[in-house]
């Protein structure tokens, strides 16, 4: 069980409110770890940390360090677009881009200098497959993706992610915008993901934090409460609010 | 009550039944008289002539070649430009950029004309030594400065209406912000631009004195170094010494009814192309 | 050295491209900032030197004579007034007729109108009429006015010809502001009783005031730089008149009695003069605008 990330002290800062208040956690590879807690409570704020989303927001202002492999990504000599590539974010609503479904899961590797088409054909079929959409449109791959059902477009997203060979793929209530069977396809896929990938997601939905994540930390009004793996969080909580919100009596 | 403002609202589209019959109604006879044929594709105006012809495809060709010159020159300025206003500019900095393309865009055109005749054409002149710098080039960049405003401000806010979550999208990929506004923002932003581009051409087609004023006003067929005649000059020019009732009035009119469907086929493509994005 | 190990372990990793492609990469990133700094620099720099140049040439020759005498070759004058007398005659007419029309079509675009093919129909007139050149404007002017109802070349026929020219503005600027008056007003007003029209009158146009003021600017400023609509309907005449007989004889306005300066008589000092005025004019109304768009936007 290898440590991918650290997160130490981190403290985030809307203006002069206060979103993240001093958080200390580390994530594993191979696991799924899930966010949890009430809407507002800075969990989506502190995953986007997590890619350095917030840098072109210039009233946020953050502080600690999230150690990635042993660097502090907010190191100002990080090449961010290398650290991006490296970790992939997926959205609440699913964001392909209006092109056909072929260019916008070729999209990173061409940002990385990828041109050789046989070589990009091979990523796209690749990552297409990896988010478990190939069959369905590989007949299409010319057609624009917004032609696609909205749980198809989320795993399109996924593909376009899994296509610059992330290390580590974050998900922002990724299947809060879908119907319960393209939920059920995406937690299947995360499970898989998680055998070649790290998986965080942010999720306000408890039953599929507990079905599917190795790990679970609980957040409350900009801090984190408490981490840990998810059987031992629900059923052995430590902190008494952690205890009231898993049981459904707060939030 | 309710009639009279009913009858307000008419009232537009009466102006348009009005103008278009206007000009079908006067501007045919001319065209049958002439011929088609010679009128559209003769290379020759000589409306005053013992043996007067009446050819205006040296008017249509110089049209088409000032306007699409401008475009060419015009969009790509007028995208980079509102790609920087959108997205890229400081705030201050783009109120201010902001504040002087609207300035530009509210000078009257004969300003343009007048600064183009005192400033531009003696350049051209001693730059390429040509007797004259009243050109089809002069005209060029006069309408690229007049059509640039149009662009700047309507495809800045179709840029500023691209969901930020395509640019979210293209930056969790690693792209940078630049290549995520010009290879995702602009082509999401494809319509609004086209609009912007449409709204150029109009603008370009139809601009009649700053023209007039720097393009030296000869019927020649279109040549960058040579002086010409546009469409609108045409009319701008002639319409108040052509006599009352003779063939070379009804035959200015004509050229109004021809320049009138130029505009409408423009905004019939623009119209369809919506259409067509929206299957 | 710290900046060294950051950089090799996160880019050494995995699927790494090639140092050219970098480079390129980079090029591209940085050139393409410099060509939009240059870009919107150059189209700033363009309206400064614009205005500079105008300035340079034009205010030495604007005369308080200039613009308070009417040019005569018996006296060898050269003056304006005859010309901002005529653009403001034709504001007054182009605006007087307009005005109550765009409110009138705006009005029941807003407040009456059911039939959407009825709204579409009268929107597409005006966005077609928005989009006809002002040369189009001037020709069917001159066959209507002039010719059809028999009129004389004038500030009647000119302004006449530019009512259709701005109603598509005032149009266009005034529903906007209508659609945002809160419905609650209008609901409030009915509930107490006040008829349509009344709730109209009362409640609706005077919320809409400040949008109302900024289409009769922005029409101003069309009709002010207009110059094309007015060759063949209001004429080049350069004599003193009052309003009446202003009415049907031919008269320049500023900026036709500018290319009449510029291109038919020489007088190249009286065209920036002119110029200079219909700057000072334009930067005026675009201030104005802006004013009135922040009134209105405080207030929402």
């Amino acid at each position: 069980m290898n440590e991918i990330l650290r997160i130490n002290n981190l403290n985030l800062w809307y203006d002069s409110k206060q979103a993240l208040q001093n958080i200390n956690m580390r994530i594993y590879e191979h696991e799924i770890t899930a966010l949890i807690g009430a809407s507002g409570c800075g969990k989506s704020t502190f995953l986007r940390t997590l890619d350095r989303l917030h840098d072109l927001t210039p009233i946020v202002r953050i502080t600690g360090e999230v150690l990635y492999k042993g660097q502090n990504i907010y190191d100002p000599d990080i090449a961010v677009t290398q650290l991006r590539k490296q970790i992939g974010m997926i959205f609440q609503k699913p964001n392909p881009f209006p092109m056909s479904i072929y260019d916008n899961v070729a999209y990173g590797p061409r940002t990385h200098g990828i041109s050789d088409r046989s070589q990009l054909d091979d990523i796209v079929e690749n990552a297409l497959r990896g988010a478990a959409l190939w069959d369905e449109v590989k007949d299409r791959l010319r057609s624009s993706a917004l032609g696609l059902s909205g749980g198809q477009q989320q795993r399109l997203c996924i593909a376009r992610s899994l296509a610059v060979e992330p290390n580590i793929i974050l998900m922002d209530e990724s299947t809060s915008a879908l119907d319960p069977i393209s939920t059920g396809k995406i937690e299947e896929l995360a499970l898989k993901l998680k055998e070649r990938y790290t998986v965080i997601m942010v999720t306000h939905n408890m039953q599929q934090a507990r079905r599917i994540s190795d790990r679970c930390a609980f957040f409350w009004l900009g801090e984190m409460v408490e981490c840990a793996p998810t059987d031992q969080l629900f059923n052995q909580p430590k902190d008494v609010r952690t205890k009231l919100y898993v049981s459904g009596s707060m939030g | 009550m309710q009639m009279l403002f009913f009858l307000c609202g008419m009232l537009t589209v009466a102006f348009v039944v009005c103008i278009t019959m206007y000009l079908v109604i006067k501007g045919i006879p001319a065209v049958l008289t002439i011929g088609p044929a010679e009128f559209l594709l003769g290379i020759h105006w000589q409306p005053v002539d013992n043996e007067p012809e009446f050819g205006i495809l040296p008017f249509i060709l110089t049209s088409i070649y000032g306007t699409a010159g401008a475009v060419l020159c015009g969009v790509p300025i007028g995208l980079i430009t509102a790609v920087f206003l959108a997205k890229s500019a400081p705030p201050r900095l783009a109120l201010i950029i902001r504040s002087a393309v609207q300035l530009l865009a509210g000078i009257p055109s004969v300003v343009y004309g007048l600064t183009g005749m005192i400033v531009l054409v003696p350049w051209i002149r001693n730059i390429f030594s040509l007797p004259s710098g009243a050109t089809l080039l002069a005209a060029i960049v006069v309408l690229t400065i007049m059509i640039l405003p149009s662009i700047i401000s309507v495809a800045e806010s179709s840029l500023k209406a691209v969901p930020k979550e395509y640019e979210e999208g293209s930056l969790a990929l690693g792209a940078t912000e630049l290549e995520s506004y010009w290879r995702v923002t602009v082509p999401a932003a494809k319509q609004g631009i086209l609009t912007a581009i449409v709204l150029g051409v109009g603008r370009a087609v139809g601009e009649a004195m700053a023209i007039l004023m720097v393009a030296g006003n000869v019927a020649n067929l279109p040549n960058l170094f040579s002086p010409v005649r546009f469409l609108t000059t045409a009319l701008a020019a002639e319409m108040s010494y052509a006599a009352v009732g003779s063939l070379h009035r009804e035959a200015l009119f004509s050229i109004g009814l021809v320049l009138f469907l130029f505009i409408v086929m423009l905004n019939v493509l623009l119209r369809l192309s919506a259409v067509i994005e929206e299957d | 050295m710290q900046t060294l190990t950051v950089s090799r372990t996160l880019e050494l990793s995995k699927n790494m491209p090639n140092a050219w492609f970098r480079l390129r990469r980079r090029i591209w990133n940085h050139g393409m900032l410099a060509i939009m700094y240059f870009t919107a620099l150059m189209v700033t720099l363009l309206l400064a030197g614009l205005i500079g140049f105008i300035c340079f040439r034009g205010v030495p020759f604007l005369t308080l004579e200039l613009l308070t005498s009417a040019s005569s070759y018996l006296q060898g004058t050269i003056g304006i007034l005859p010309n901002l007398l005529n653009t403001l005659y034709i504001i007054g007419i182009a605006l007087g007729f307009a005005l109550p029309i765009g409110v009138g079509a705006a009005v029941y675009l807003t407040e009456y109108a059911e039939h959407p093919r009825i709204i579409s129909v009268i929107e597409l007139a005006a966005e077609t009429l928005a989009g006809i050149p002002s040369i189009i404007f001037g020709l069917v002017g001159m066959l209507l006015f002039t010719q059809l109802m028999g009129l004389k070349q004038g500030v009647l026929a000119g302004g006449l010809t530019l009512v259709m020219l701005i109603l598509p503005i005032l149009l266009r600027t005034i529903q906007e502001s209508l659609r945002e008056v809160p419905n609650a007003y209008r609901e409030g007003a009915l509930a107490l009783g006040a008829g349509k029209w009344n709730t109209i009158r009362t409640v609706v146009l005077p919320s809409a005031k400040e949008g109302i003021i900024c289409g009769c600017v922005l029409a101003i400023g069309r009709v002010v730089g207009e110059s094309a609509a007015l060759l063949f309907t209001a004429g080049f005449g350069l004599k003193l008149n009052d309003f009446f007989t202003a009415l049907e004889s031919s008269s320049a306005t500023l900026t036709v009695a500018l290319y009449i300066y510029a291109s038919e008589q020489g007088e190249i000092d009286v065209a920036f003069a002119i110029a200079v005025v219909l700057l000072v004019v334009t930067l005026a109304l675009n201030i104005a605008v802006m004013l009135l768009g922040k009134l209105s936007g405080r207030k929402a």
